[in-house]
């Protein structure tokens, strides 16, 4: 099955051509139409730009990003080829807005890493890098424009490369593990450099001529890649069924339903697939609570089926009465998740009030919420060298760092890097109800 | 029923399965949520997601109109049969009873629109009711500051969107935590744009309100749009009413919203026409948003969908 929705995410700020880039491919895909190409218009000539096409302009969405020349919060850009949709997550850059980063890559497919040709691989690249290693996204895009002003030079290209290759060994590591046993890395991405010129559009959709020692089919431009790789659940049978229960559908009478009896005994459990594939009469664990059942019926809206795969969201109905509710997970008895109060993870912490051992927090784990309380703060990401330190007293606003934390009711879960749906959660404040923490949990502990 | 072969999942069925993800997500966390029914495409589409989300049962949630007055006859019919065969509970809040209660001040002039006071009357009786949550038919593709927009957008007592502190909004898990007096809105269709809109109407033969396709009917141009003609409207120097053969994209208010010159009659000719456009629904059609650069923006600010 190939899903022909593909999400990414883009990362930086004015300077590195970023907001170009995304102007470039929504331009030369045509999905730029006439009254947003006129208000582009209008608005580079009032910014002084005679003459030219600002394509940064047709991005920045709220009042405070055009009159400050930043991207602030991430904005949703849509576009399509022939070939599949595209929903591209634009992200701010710089330091201060590392948490609307993180918010961009948690669903991204793909990262799309801007270097600048002169100024080579620079901390804010490395810092989207980092967090799309760390969210887990699979493959990466490391374009490196403005081309143009480096005379389209290879060795400039390969020489970048080679830089940027130095430092992507280490993106496979995140924060230091801090009970015993080893640590489960996640996976390096997969990378491809392409070099390219947004303002120009070289490599972007069409193919530059400018750069004939970057062709054939092992050197594609950017378009190609975005339209050719896997997404996440291009591959349902290779990965474990996951349907977290969202809601018990009992009608009270009222409305039948066609074909499924008398609706007063129905009982479906509603919810979407988070990953992998279920059939129809295949034997399912209920997890916390450890009850069996057989599938009875995948019900849609559209009719029953015999199969279902992520992320399809449908209602399953078995063929014992077991008394679940929201939040219970349903799975094959053969290859069941993890059930802890005791988790460690990865924590991008986002508010300004900081993190301290001791403090408690909602916990949002797939449909199920808990309270949590961190027992003990480990390493932390110097988002500025990505090195790891010591332990720090708290957690600020934007830092990363691993957590163990204890929680109120058992949570149903995968490690982030084997699966990002069940492996991921948030942190709620309860007196000010803000996300004040996303977690990617690594393991029990 | 039969039982269907190998499931294939299309961008637009997983655009479904994710906005039927959010809506069981509001039915599960909030006390007294709500569904806003405009008779437009948008939230047309949002009643078949209900279905889908919740049938054999009926909806956890009532719907609402927020009805100015001025709007078109045919999408007022259609609404009321609409709600009929789904066998739903509707509230119509009614701009004009804001109004005859002062709550809200007509504007004066040939361009008064009643845009503005929807947001009163949809405030108060989202207070009246006790209401925690609003589904709305928003999209990002729409304009740019709802581009930026979260699915769950947190509005304080007053209503009020704040862009620039909004709750970041991870993976697919949503934050519906509220005081009480704030609301949640929520924009199922975040990530469709208006083709995959029409697209899905098309596929599930969804019915609409005869408007979204071509008829005569008589309009005066103003401003570069066709506006629709009736019993009360005030002409500027010039304006002539004549008859035009027209189709409208979206569904507002007869004082604002403009009609296309169409010949598209059916949902396949609709999608072809869309496909091919070259200008925006909100740049052709809706003077709402041609008042300044972030008009939408204020507008949302002050508590506006």
């Amino acid at each position: 099955m190939t899903l022909d929705l593909l999400r990414f995410t883009t990362a930086g700020s004015v300077d590195d051509g970023k907001s170009t880039l995304i102007g470039r491919l929504l331009y030369d895909s045509k999905q730029v139409l006439d009254d947003q190409l006129e208000h582009v218009a209008l608005a580079s000539e009032r910014r002084g730009g005679e003459g030219t096409l600002d394509l940064a302009l047709l991005t920045d969405g709220l009042r405070a990003e055009r009159e400050q020349g930043i991207t602030i919060d991430v904005a949703y850009r849509y576009f399509a080829t022939a070939k599949r949709r595209f929903i591209i997550a634009d992200c701010p850059g710089h330091h201060q807005y590392t948490r609307n980063m993180v918010t961009g890559a948690s669903t991204a497919d793909v990262s799309v890493v801007l270097l600048d040709a002169r100024r080579g691989v620079l901390e804010q690249s490395k810092r989207h890098a980092f967090i799309s290693a760390l969210l887990g996204i699979p493959h990466m895009i490391v374009a490196i424009n403005k081309m143009d002003l480096v005379d389209y030079s290879q060795e400039r290209f390969e020489e970048l490369v080679e830089e940027f290759e130095g430092f992507a060994a280490k993106l496979s590591r995140g924060p230091g593990k801090l009970s015993a046993g080893s640590e489960q890395a996640s996976p390096r991405p997969e990378m491809t450099y392409i070099p390219i010129s947004a303002l120009n559009g070289d490599n972007v959709v069409e193919r530059s001529e400018l750069m004939p020692w970057y062709d054939g089919p092992a050197h594609p431009v950017l378009l190609d890649v975005l339209e050719q790789v896997d997404v996440a659940y291009d591959h349902p049978y290779d990965r474990p069924a996951r349907f977290p229960v969202q809601w018990v559908i009992r009608p009270s009478g009222g409305i039948g339903v066609n074909g499924n009896g008398s609706s007063s005994d129905y009982r479906g459990y509603s919810g979407q697939l988070a990953s992998g594939a279920l059939r129809l009469g295949e034997e399912v664990a209920v997890l916390p609570g450890g009850g069996r059942s057989r599938i009875a019926a995948i019900d849609t809206y559209d009719g029953e089926l015999e199969e279902a795969m992520a992320p399809m969201s449908l209602t399953l109905r078995l063929e014992d009465e077991l008394d679940i509710s929201r939040g219970e997970m349903i799975c094959r008895p053969e290859e069941v998740p993890v059930v802890a109060q005791e988790i460690e993870a990865d924590i991008c912490w986002m508010d300004e009030k900081p993190l301290r051992a001791g403090s408690r927090y909602l916990v949002k784990h797939t449909s199920r919420s808990a309270m949590a309380v961190v027992d003990e703060i480990g390493e932390i990401v110097d988002v500025h060298t990505l090195e790891r330190d010591a332990p720090p007293l708290e957690l600020a606003l934007n830092d990363i760092a691993r957590v163990r934390l204890r929680t109120s009711a058992p949570l149903v879960f995968d490690p982030y890097t084997s699966n990002r749906r069940t492996g991921s959660f948030i942190l709620i404040d309860e007196s000010s109800n803000r996300t004040v923490g996303a977690g990617m949990i690594t393991d029990a502990t | 029923m039969s039982v269907a072969a190998r499931p294939q999942l299309s961008h637009l069925r997983a655009l479904e399965s994710e906005a039927i993800h959010v809506m069981r997500e509001v039915a599960a966390e909030f006390e007294r949520p709500v569904l806003l029914f405009s008779g437009g495409k948008d939230s047309i589409v949002l009643l078949r997601l209900a279905e889908k989300a919740f049938r054999p049962a009926p909806f956890p949630f009532p719907l609402m109109h927020v009805d100015t007055g001025h709007n078109f006859p045919e999408v007022i019919e259609f609404r009321d049969r609409r709600v009929a065969e789904l066998g739903e509970r509707l509230i119509v809040a009614s701009v004009q009873e804001s109004i005859d209660s002062g709550r809200a001040v007509e504007e004066k002039g040939p361009r008064a629109s009643r845009n503005r006071l929807q947001t009163v009357t949809l405030l108060d009786a989202i207070a009246q009711h006790g209401f925690d949550a609003a589904f709305g038919g928003a999209r990002r593709d729409e304009e740019r500051a709802r581009a930026k927009e979260r699915v769950f957008s947190f509005r304080d007592e007053f209503g009020q969107w704040d862009p620039k502190s909004q709750r970041p909004e991870l993976w697919n898990l949503y934050n519906g935590r509220i005081h009480k007096g704030e609301n949640v809105r929520v924009f199922p269709l975040s990530n469709w744009t208006e083709l995959d809109v029409w697209e899905y109407i098309d596929s599930e033969q969804l019915e609409v309100p005869s408007i979204y396709f071509a008829h005569e009917r008589e309009v005066f141009s103003r401003d570069g749009m066709l506006y629709a003609w009736r019993d009360g409207t005030e002409l500027i120097d010039g304006e002539k009413v004549f008859n035009e053969t027209v189709r409208y994209r979206t569904v507002g208010d007869m004082s604002c919203t403009g009609g296309v010159r169409s010949q598209a009659q059916t949902l396949e000719e609709v999608v072809l026409e869309i496909a091919a456009t070259r200008i925006t629904e909100r740049g052709e059609t809706r003077a709402d948003d041609r008042v300044s650069e972030a008009a939408m923006e204020d507008r949302k600010k002050a508590g506006y969908f």
